[in-house]
């Protein structure tokens, strides 16, 4: 199973995800707290702001037009690598992605 | 504060354990569920679900390895007999007692039930739990003639996915415009026509005689025009009353819904009670009561009640806000538009992306949008702040809702 580390308030938490889930999906389902997700997913909410923080980035599907949108109404700063971490599916290509936290989703 | 027990875990329940753990709440929580499964999603049950595509693993809020490192005791698969407030306990069907020092009631709503011939026929089915989006789906995957009875949220997902599957689907509704409760008239329209367009036929001012059917499955409906329409699916989607008998039943003040003050108190100071079986009066209903059934009143009013328990309290004032997906429609609504006397039109229905801003008395009250997910953040922020906005400068010519905010 891909690992998948989320940091937050520099502690990491390092799940093993099952192929498929988002990053929002394993970071709540596992109480990783600092990700609302209010919308579970249904990108109504943007309030699952992550940063890319390191591992395979490129092998993440790129912002879509939607996704772009709503991240322009984040409650942290928006950043270059800024995502909505509903939109990050973990793959066996993913395998050791780092996302931060963003301090403040709504 | 040492014990706090949860009636009902739905996505309020679930929330209320979880949010009183981040604030730092180190007593005992019991979280008490009807449904044997660990709490899951609703809002997936009428859309993707359906397809098959969320999967039904990612349907559930949090592991049950969280719970157990949360210290979050789960009783699932077990109903509440009754409630003892002056001792303060909450009796278990199976016999169990539950001592509480707060209770809190997330019990959530239960089907309007539709009292006509042939209810009971094998086909005819409603949507609220997970089983019985199973069912729906397992059923949905055989039919062929759909109809749907009611054109609310959860009618038009249904039958919007139906449709999509290609069933021969049909929508009656017995009000004069679909989602009427909740939605103003443009929007209203826009919606009929484009469900139309899209192959669904949708009867407005029409309600359902009877079911008919051979060998207990249901093979047509009569509708009050008259009509026999054939059918081997039927969802009844005609709304939902309050999950309140228990309250009720051990006297709390309850009137369509369990009546609770500004943060969220019963008339049991010990017992609290949040989501879609709350009444309570809204600064977003201009003073007027409100039960609202949606995920964002559920993890708002728990955040809201968990942060009370830990002596952080505020009064709940969060705006509300739904969204439905109804095929590639996405309508999302900000505020309550109930009463509102004015409407201006932003964006153009013809190519299906557009906010209709609803007025009360020149004031702003809320914002349908539908596939315009700019426009419903944007009115989020306007309303939440309180931002004075007139309908003259929404009809302005080159209104950007985005230049409202401050910079």
């Amino acid at each position: 199973m891909p690992k998948l580390t989320i940091r937050r308030d520099g502690f990491d938490t390092v799940l093993d995800v099952s192929e498929g889930t988002s990053v929002m999906q394993a970071a709540t389902s596992n109480g990783v707290t600092g990700i609302l997700a209010v919308c579970g997913g249904e990108m109504a909410c943007a309030t699952c702001h992550v940063y890319l923080e390191g591992g395979p980035i490129d092998a993440l599907p790129p912002v879509g037009e939607e996704e772009d949108e709503m991240l322009g109404f984040v409650a942290a700063p928006r950043e270059a690598t800024s995502r909505l971490s509903c939109q990050l599916p973990m793959t066996a290509a993913t395998d050791g992605l780092v996302v931060r936290v963003a301090p403040r989703q709504e | 504060m040492s014990a706090v027990v949860i009636v009902g875990a739905g996505q309020a329940g679930c929330q209320v354990a979880a949010s009183l753990r981040e604030e730092g709440f180190d007593g005992e929580i019991t979280l008490v569920g009807a449904e044997a499964h660990l709490p899951y999603q609703r809002p997936p049950l009428s859309k993707g679900h359906l397809t098959g595509k969320v999967d039904r693993e990612r349907l559930f809020l949090r592991t049950s390895a969280w719970f157990t490192e949360q210290r979050i005791e789960l009783r699932l698969g077990q109903a509440v007999d009754r409630l003892d407030t002056a001792t303060r306990k909450v009796c278990l069907t199976d016999g169990e007692v539950l001592g509480y020092d707060v209770l809190v009631l997330a019990t959530g709503s239960r089907h309007r039930e539709l009292d006509v011939p042939g209810r009971d026929l094998g086909g005819v089915v409603a949507l609220r739990t997970l089983c019985e989006a199973d069912a729906l789906r397992d059923r949905l995957a055989a039919a062929r003639d759909v109809v749907v009875v009611g054109g609310g949220f959860i009618g038009l997902e249904v039958a919007a996915t139906a449709a999509a599957l290609r069933r021969s689907t049909t929508v009656l509704e017995l009000g004069p415009r679909l989602m009427g409760r909740v939605l103003s008239e443009p929007t209203a329209n826009f919606l009929l026509r484009a469900h139309r367009e899209r192959g669904i036929r949708v009867e407005l001012g029409t309600e359902v005689r009877g079911l008919a059917g051979r060998h207990g499955r249901v093979q047509s409906v009569t509708t009050s025009a008259n009509e026999v329409l054939p059918a081997d699916l039927v969802l009844l989607g005609v709304g939902a009353l309050a999950e309140d008998c228990l309250a009720r039943a051990a006297g709390l003040t309850v009137d369509q819904g369990i009546v609770v003050d500004e943060v969220l108190r019963t008339s049991d100071p010990a017992i609290h009670a949040i989501g879609d079986c709350a009444r309570l009066i809204s600064p977003w209903a201009r003073g007027s009561s409100v039960r609202l059934e949606s995920v964002q009143n559920a993890v708002d009013q728990a955040r809201c009640v968990a942060r009370h328990i830990v002596g952080r309290s505020e009064p709940y004032t969060a705006l509300p806000w739904f969204w439905s997906d109804q095929g590639e429609l996405k309508l999302q609504i900000a505020g309550l538009a109930a009463g509102h006397h004015d409407t201006v039109l932003v964006g153009s229905p013809g190519q299906s992306a557009f906010s209709v801003w609803c007025f009360a008395a020149d004031r702003l009250i809320a914002v349908e949008s539908v596939n315009a997910v700019k426009d419903h953040l944007t009115a989020r922020k306007i309303l939440a702040a309180g931002i004075p906005v007139t309908p003259a400068q929404v009809a302005a010519e080159g209104f950007s809702p985005k230049a409202l905010l401050p910079a």
